[in-house]
Order: C-alpha cells, then sequence, then structure tokens
C-alpha cells in the first residue's frame, strides 16, 4: 500500500486489496476476494482454539458444509455445498499452526474452489476472546456465481458471519439456539 | 396440542399441531395456564410487523407448569413459572451485565441477520414475535418449548393465583424499568403518556419509587379511570390542551421526569415501509410519534425522559433542538425482564403491587380468535385479555 492509510482491517477498505496483501495477513494467497469477520465470544482462547484445531467439529457450526474428514496431523478432505445444490470438494493443508494464537489453511492446488483461510485468537480481557476469520477465495464462475450464491444465502460473507454466531453460541452457551419446535423439525433443519 | 396461529391480516386461527419437544440441553416444555394477549400482539393481527409466516403460533405473555426437563434445565417437573417475553441465554457478555433483551444468542443465526441489517448488531429472541426476532413458537398454546430454561423462567410458590403473578412476563417488568429508567427523586412529579398496561404499572412503579405526584395522559375514559385509583391525576387530551395543562398543574416549570408509553406500541421492530404503510392506512399512524414529541417539549429543563414506548424504524420532526438545549437525558430500550423478577416477585408476595385489577376478560384458549378481535375492537373497555387452555380441559 502507498498510502499513508488508517488503522482499520484490509478487508474494510472500499477499494478492496491487493494480493500482495495475502500475506501479510498470514494467509497464502488463493483467489480474489477477501473476506474477514470478527465476533467476541465469552470464553478463553485456549478452548477456542482447541475447539477449531480438530476441522472434524467445524461443520457443527458451520452450515454449508458437508463434512470435513480430517486425514492427519496436516491434511483434510473438506464436502461444501455449493450454490445451485451442487457439492464441491477440495482437499486442504494447514499452512500455520500456533497453539492458542492462530490456525491457517490452503486448498491444495488443483482443486475445485480455490481457498484458504485463517483463524486468529486475541485475548479479550473481562470480555473473553476476539475471533477474528479471514478468507481469501475466488467466487466459483465469478460474478453470475456470486450473484447465485448470495440468493441461495450462500454468499460467503452472509455464511461466514452466521458460522461466527454459532461457533460463539455452542462455545458461549452448550448448544446452538433453534426455533425448531420439535425434534424432527430440528432434524431437517440441520439437513 | 392447540394452539392460536397467524395466518394473516385479521385472521388468527385455532391449529392442531404436533406438540412441542426438548430439542437442546436447556430446554424445558411448559404446559400453560394462562397466557395473555398484548397490545403489541394487536399489531401482528393487523399485519403491520414485516417477517410473519402463516401458522405462526402467537403469544409471549405467559406461566405454566414444568412437564418435561431437558439435561441442563434446572426446572423440575411439576414446578410453576412464569416465563419472561425475552429468550437471553444468560452467558455471554450483555446477560453478564443484566442485559438480557440485549442477549448475544437467544436468536438463532440465520435470523439475526434482518437486525443486525437494520439496527448494527442483532437483539435477543422473543416468543411468538416475527422471524427477525427469532421465529420461536409463542405461549398461546397448550405447551410451549422454553430454550434456556435455566436462565428465563421464575419459580411462583404454590397457592398464588396465575391472575397475580402472569405479568411477571412482560408487562409489569416493563412498566417498573419504565419508571426506573426516570430517575424518580423525593417529591418528582411525573408525566406518563398511554395508560395502557404499560403505562398503568409505571404510574404504580413511579409512586413506589418516591414520585410525590404523578400525571396520566390518555384518551380512554375507563383507563384514566384506572390510573386515578392508583392516585394519578389525569389529563384527557381528547378534551385539554395537554402542554398548557401539564405547565399550569406543575407552577410553569413541567414535569421532572416524563415517561411515553405510547409510541408504536408494538415489541416488534417496524422497517420503514412499514411505517409508511400506517402512515398511508391510518390516518391516526402519522400522529402517533407525537407523544414523545410532546414529552420532550413537556419536560422541565434538564429532566429525564424514559421512552418504553417501542419505535422501529425512523421518526421525523424529533424535536432534537430542544432535547439538547434543554440538556435532557434518554434512556429506552426492550426490557431486561430477568433482571427485575426476584424483586417484583418479593412485592406481589407482600402485597406492594397488585396487578390483577387490570384482568377485564377470561377466556378459553379455543375462543382466543375472539379474543383478537374484541381485544381489538373495544380498547377503552377490554384492558386486558387472559386465555386459560385449562378452561377447555374441563370443559372436554
Amino acid at each position: 500500500m502507498t498510502d499513508a492509510g488508517d488503522d482499520a482491517p484490509l478487508s474494510t477498505k472500499k477499494d478492496g486489496h491487493s494480493s500482495q496483501d495475502a500475506a501479510s495477513l498470514g494467509l497464502e494467497a488463493r483467489g480474489g476476494d477477501l473476506l474477514a469477520r470478527s465476533v467476541t465470544i465469552n470464553r478463553p482462547k485456549a478452548e477456542l482454539y482447541r475447539f477449531w484445531r480438530d476441522f472434524s467439529n467445524l461443520p457443527k457450526i458451520m452450515d454449508n458444509i458437508v463434512r470435513i474428514d480430517v486425514i492427519d496431523q496436516q491434511t483434510s478432505h473438506w464436502v461444501v455445498k455449493g450454490p445451485g445444490g451442487k457439492e464441491v470438494e477440495w482437499d486442504a493443508t494447514i499452512t500455520q499452526d500456533l497453539p492458542d494464537e492462530a490456525i491457517a489453511w490452503a486448498s491444495k492446488d488443483a482443486s475445485d474452489i480455490s481457498n484458504s483461510g485463517r483463524i486468529e485468537f486475541r485475548d479479550a480481557g473481562l470480555r473473553g476472546t476476539v475471533v477474528t476469520a479471514t478468507i481469501l477465495y475466488d467466487a466459483p464462475a465469478g460474478l453470475v456465481g456470486k450473484a447465485i450464491a448470495k440468493l441461495s444465502q450462500r454468499e460467503p460473507g452472509i455464511q461466514a458471519r452466521r458460522d461466527l454466531r454459532r461457533f460463539k453460541q455452542l462455545m458461549e452457551t452448550g448448544e446452538i439456539a433453534t426455533n425448531a419446535r420439535t425434534r424432527k423439525q430440528h432434524e431437517e433443519e440441520m439437513a | 396440542m392447540r394452539a392460536l396461529a397467524w395466518h394473516g391480516k385479521h385472521d388468527v386461527r385455532v391449529d392442531t399441531v404436533d406438540d412441542p419437544e426438548i430439542v437442546n440441553p436447556r430446554d424445558a416444555i411448559i404446559k400453560v395456564t394462562s397466557t395473555a394477549i398484548c397490545g403489541s400482539d394487536l399489531h401482528l393481527y393487523d399485519g403491520y410487523i414485516p417477517t410473519m409466516k402463516a401458522g405462526d403460533i402467537l403469544g409471549h405473555e405467559f406461566m405454566g407448569e414444568v412437564v418435561e426437563t431437558g439435561p441442563e434445565s434446572t426446572l423440575k417437573k411439576g414446578q410453576r413459572v412464569v416465563v419472561p417475553f425475552t429468550i437471553s441465554c444468560g452467558s455471554c457478555y450483555h446477560c453478564g451485565k443484566q442485559q438480557y433483551s440485549a442477549c448475544d444468542n437467544g436468536n438463532p443465526a440465520d435470523n439475526q441477520d434482518i437486525a443486525q441489517e437494520l439496527y448494527g448488531q442483532p437483539m435477543s429472541g422473543l416468543f411468538g414475535y416475527s422471524h427477525m426476532t427469532g421465529g420461536y413458537a409463542g405461549g398461546q398454546a397448550e405447551y410451549v418449548r422454553v430454550p434456556f430454561s435455566d436462565v428465563g423462567p421464575i419459580v411462583v410458590p404454590d397457592g398464588v393465583e396465575d391472575d397475580k403473578v402472569l405479568f411477571l412476563s412482560d408487562i409489569l417488568p416493563t412498566g417498573w424499568q419504565a419508571a426506573e429508567y426516570a430517575e424518580i427523586e423525593p417529591g418528582d412529579t411525573v408525566a406518563v403518556w398511554g395508560c395502557g398496561p404499560v403505562g398503568l404499572f409505571s404510574v404504580q412503579s413511579a409512586f413506589l419509587m418516591g414520585a410525590e405526584r404523578v400525571i396520566a395522559i390518555d384518551h380512554f375514559p375507563h383507563r384514566l379511570e384506572l390510573a386515578k385509583k392508583f392516585g394519578a391525576e389525569t389529563i384527557n387530551f381528547e378534551e385539554t390542551k395537554t402542554y398548557e395543562a401539564l405547565m399550569e398543574m406543575t407552577g410553569g416549570i413541567g414535569p421532572d421526569a416524563v415517561i411515553d408509553a405510547v409510541g408504536l406500541e408494538a415489541h416488534g421492530f417496524f422497517v420503514d415501509n412499514v411505517i409508511d404503510q400506517i402512515k398511508a392506512s391510518l390516518f391516526l399512524g402519522t400522529d402517533r410519534p407525537h407523544s414523545i414529541r410532546q414529552a420532550i417539549i413537556a419536560c422541565r429543563k434538564g429532566g429525564r425522559v424514559s421512552m418504553p414506548a417501542v419505535y422501529g424504524g425512523f421518526v421525523d420532526k424529533f424535536p432534537l433542538g430542544a432535547f439538547m438545549e434543554k440538556g435532557l437525558t434518554l434512556k429506552t430500550g426492550q426490557t431486561h425482564v430477568q433482571r427485575y423478577l426476584p424483586g417484583l416477585l418479593n412485592a406481589i408476595m407482600e402485597g406492594k403491587i397488585d396487578t390483577t385489577f387490570l384482568i377485564s376478560h377470561r377466556l378459553p384458549l379455543s375462543q382466543g380468535p375472539d379474543g383478537y378481535r374484541m381485544f381489538h375492537d373495544k380498547q377503552n373497555e377490554v384492558t386486558k385479555i387472559v386465555l386459560k387452555p385449562d378452561m377447555d380441559r374441563v370443559a372436554t
């Protein structure tokens, strides 16, 4: 960046970001769209890190993930609901692991959807932990794909915000809030 | 079970639906013994609240008996409980500060989007009040699933009638919080706009908090009569110039604190187009934000404005100049119900607060649709309708 700049995060810039920014965020360069969302969770950061480090936990809070198979300490296989009901899959590797601080991952080359992400946990004193998720991705099929994704509410910005709310609910309250009146309704919602 | 369900404007039906079940560990199932129709339910009835869906079960003022508990509930079967209308988790930062209606987690993740867009941050969930506030099934039913049952419901002792404690669910703590927000000092004169249930409970609470005089303003003679019973002086705004009367009654000073219990009368969240719709379809609509304008103009210099009345969108011609120049303070917000329950239950048990005067009608749940019609058409005579599912159970 050439301007003097302010102190706001890169993801909130009106002019977008350059591909060189990925490295400064601790991410592998995987795509042109940058997205970051923060949430404050009233739990210690070590506990939040432990939950996240086991990627097989993530489908509990992420609506559009069908499943994540943990292959070994570094590698996992992601199956995700894409726009138009079609499933997309890729393998991801952990690119950074700072216990209790941050985890970063990136899709392996030749994946359906190129993407990388990082989750960071910062101590927030009496308020608990500030959790920041940062994602770099290429929207499927460019702008049209993004529009379709938005319609099906799988637009990454909306999705990320909802997923972090569920993460917060599960960590703070031990459950994920639902308005389902019966267990059958609840199962249908989760499907 | 049977439940009152919303099907559209002026269309409330008794539907038969599946009984609720324990879904999450902290849930409890309550068998409803009493449930009231709230003034804010009329806004659902009139079709003003967006994000309602046909079949939504209504009701956010209810109490009953615990019949089933999840593994993490602290309630026991057989206990009688009153349930707050706000659904709060008890574990987030806001609940920790007793700001229960600002709970981060009571509203399901997907339902929070609209409030986040409209207000900047989402608020807690509510029972039976549209999908924007969670889409939770309400209490005008035989049974209700109560989430976070270890935080919300308050256990009431056996032998205390439902009618004495039912209003702990919403309108009594709402009126109490309104008076608390008026920061009443001994010798103060407090003016209350609106003598619906919240206004009347504000009158009662203001006296308990040491107000010397309370002036109640409305246009329904019966409601003004009720305010008078608590010792309030009254102004009928259809017969009297309210500002002139308030100035004369306070020796030209103005009331020390003013409470707006009119507003849009809703717990709901109006968006702009809905407000426009009201303005277009109801000539009263444009007049309604008038109560807060008038309250600000009448309030004495350096006084306090308390606003339990709900506003959801934007208000035109807010007297910002008067507000600033006179150095007023405004406190407002949805009620942090759980914060007030133990104290108010005590006050009821000690006979300091009686709320039963408000109830004008008791009906079986199955007559709920008639109840909505009556409440809607006759606001002078019908002050509060309580529905009793047991009246149906006895009949059958």
